[in-house]
């Protein structure tokens, strides 16, 4: 029998599947390569990139709760030199999309960190984080803002000829909104979602569990709004979506392809089965085998309500 | 490093509410280090979710053992494992102690559940080192002796051994010992390292500790685990990566 055709179109962007590594759960890919071949997933998004390397936030950074865990980890990163110099000649080594997260503290920085990183030809593509809870300055406060969110978007698309996908934040009202002015402005998909806001309390010290105060809520506890994100998205605007929040197997993947996503993201599961990629991959050829569909990319938003 | 689904031998209740956990895994026994951990998912389900990390506690043969209080959900479900039940552990992770370098005299310093590293560390050091072991405990309760060699004891009330803390318990004991080339390993809460810091740095010894921190992947992609290094304050360093054992010149705690 023929095997499925995995796949996939996101706007410019193809990818031989649809599963793709989630920004900040695959570091910069060297970690990842001793548990899988990269060679063989769809993409990976390195973790978030400022301008200047960031130290992040103190301990604690991470608490579980019930079926997710918050993190706060503040955009540690090594900062736009040290990744051209140090992570980048790594990953070129691996025929493997390599899209390049984003997230600055001004509009300006947005835009200059973009403008160094699209002379790189190792990378493919770049994810803006307009929707990062857990730093003061920047992220979140530019996700609430449509008008920032698209002024961001333009101001990208400006200085790349590269693929612009825009990650947004799920702590809005109405996502397709941010999803509508990314399209106006020019940006060539979304990902959806980002964490969501939440805490947890120590009981006998009464002090918040995360030093942040705030962190950002994944894991499978999010998977139903992330889908009813992506579906809402998906009925409004017209934009290729990469749906995130909550996969843990190949079953979550298909409902969120149905619901309207081209492609997805692993974030979480990464951290507790850093092979979890490939048996997810391998449970979405059965599936389509088993199911008789030749192209998983027909699946994208054939939901029916 | 694996990630491997391993058989349980047995489960063994210590002392109240404190347990040894018996796995065949030879592939992991014939590696691993002292000091170096594995990361436990404790059930297949999404609660609890993210792996829980416990330090190598001692390695014989074709079995690791791991040594654990209850705490929460995981340790819980920990504790009622059966022989023939399979639990997923990935590992070996981390960097352990240096049982190498110049010391005749290791002095192992441990309060309450800060012991689980040190069965193998004893084992594996086997004669070529003197063991001195200091454990110190709130009460009688957290005292654990569990495959530890040449105890003194100390606990906050009394109840077992002199009355006092661990790293008085050395204090006391120091001088004496400073006669041999010594090095201080220690376990065991930050209040109790910070004060062995203090101790390492007044008697001018070497000193490495085990640290611990809350950590998700427990191999450096979540990021989850800083903590402050004296060498670069502009980074942190990563308990599952860089330590969870430091030279305790090198780092903040």
């Amino acid at each position: 029998m023929k095997k499925a055709d995995l796949s996939v179109q996101v706007g410019p962007l193809k990818f031989r599947n649809p599963v793709l590594l989630a920004s900040g759960t695959v570091g910069y890919g060297s970690e990842m390569s001793e548990f899988i071949d990269l060679n063989l997933i769809g993409g990976i998004v390195t973790k978030s990139l400022s301008l200047k390397p960031r130290k992040g936030n103190p301990p604690q950074r991470i608490v579980e709760t019930p079926a997710g865990m918050l993190n706060a980890i503040g955009l540690q990163n090594v900062g736009v030199e040290e990744f051209i110099k140090e992570k980048i000649p790594f990953l070129k080594k691996f025929d493997v999309p390599l899209i390049c997260n984003i997230a600055a503290s001004t509009y300006e920085e947005y835009v200059e960190c973009t403008k160094i990183l699209t002379q790189e030809d190792a990378i493919t593509a770049f994810e803006i984080n307009v929707s990062c809870p857990n730093v003061k300055e920047g992220g979140l406060q530019f996700g609430n803002d449509v008008k920032a969110v698209g002024k961001i978007t333009a101001g990208v698309k400006a200085v790349t000829n590269k693929p612009v996908i825009m990650k947004l934040s799920p702590n809005v009202s109405y996502i397709s909104l941010f999803a509508k002015v990314v399209k106006e402005e020019g940006g060539d998909a979304v990902s959806a979602i980002n964490t969501l806001v939440g805490t947890a309390f120590n009981i006998i010290t009464r002090k918040p569990k995360i030093y942040n105060v705030n962190g950002g809520l994944s894991g499978p506890a999010i998977k139903p709004i992330a889908l009813a994100k992506v579906l809402e998205i998906r009925q409004s605007v017209d934009i290729p979506i990469i749906g995130i929040g909550g996969i843990m197997n190949w079953q979550d993947v298909i409902e969120f392809i149905i619901a309207g996503s081209s492609a997805i993201q692993l974030g979480t599961v990464n951290f507790i089965d850093p092979a979890a990629a490939t048996t997810i991959i391998k449970g979405l050829e059965d599936f389509c085998m088993k199911q008789g569909i030749e192209k998983i990319s027909e699946l994208t938003g054939s939901f029916i309500i | 490093m694996f990630i491997i689904k391993a058989l349980v031998e047995k489960v063994i209740e210590l002392k109240n509410h404190i347990f040894i956990l018996k796995i065949f895994s030879p592939e992991i026994a014939s590696i691993i280090n002292p000091g170096e951990f594995l990361n436990v998912k404790v059930s297949d389900s999404n609660y609890p979710l993210l792996r829980r990390p416990f330090s190598i506690c001692d390695a014989e043969g074709d079995f690791i053992f791991l040594m654990f209080n209850i705490f929460g959900e995981g340790t819980k479900i920990l504790a009622h494992k059966h022989k023939g039940d399979l639990i997923d552990i990935l590992g070996p992770l981390g960097k352990g102690f240096n049982l190498l370098g110049d010391f005749d005299t290791a002095i192992l310093v441990a309060g309450g559940l800060g012991v689980a590293p040190f069965p193998y560390f004893i084992r594996k050091i086997g004669k070529s080192k003197e063991i001195h072991s200091f454990i110190g405990g709130k009460t009688d309760k957290d005292i654990i002796t569990y495959g530890m060699k040449n105890i003194t004891i100390s606990t906050d009330d009394g109840s077992l051994g002199i009355r006092g803390n661990v790293v008085e318990l050395l204090e006391q004991n120091v001088e004496n010992l400073k006669s041999k080339r010594i090095k201080i390993f220690g376990c065991g809460p930050n209040a109790m390292l910070r004060e062995l810091r203090e101790l390492s740095i007044k008697h001018n010894l070497n000193c490495e500790v085990s640290t611990e921190c809350a950590m998700a992947c427990g191999f450096g992609i979540c990021q989850g685990c800083p903590i402050e290094s004296v060498n670069h304050p502009d980074k942190y360093l990563l308990v599952c990566k860089d330590g969870p054992v430091f030279n305790m010149r090198d780092i903040v705690i």
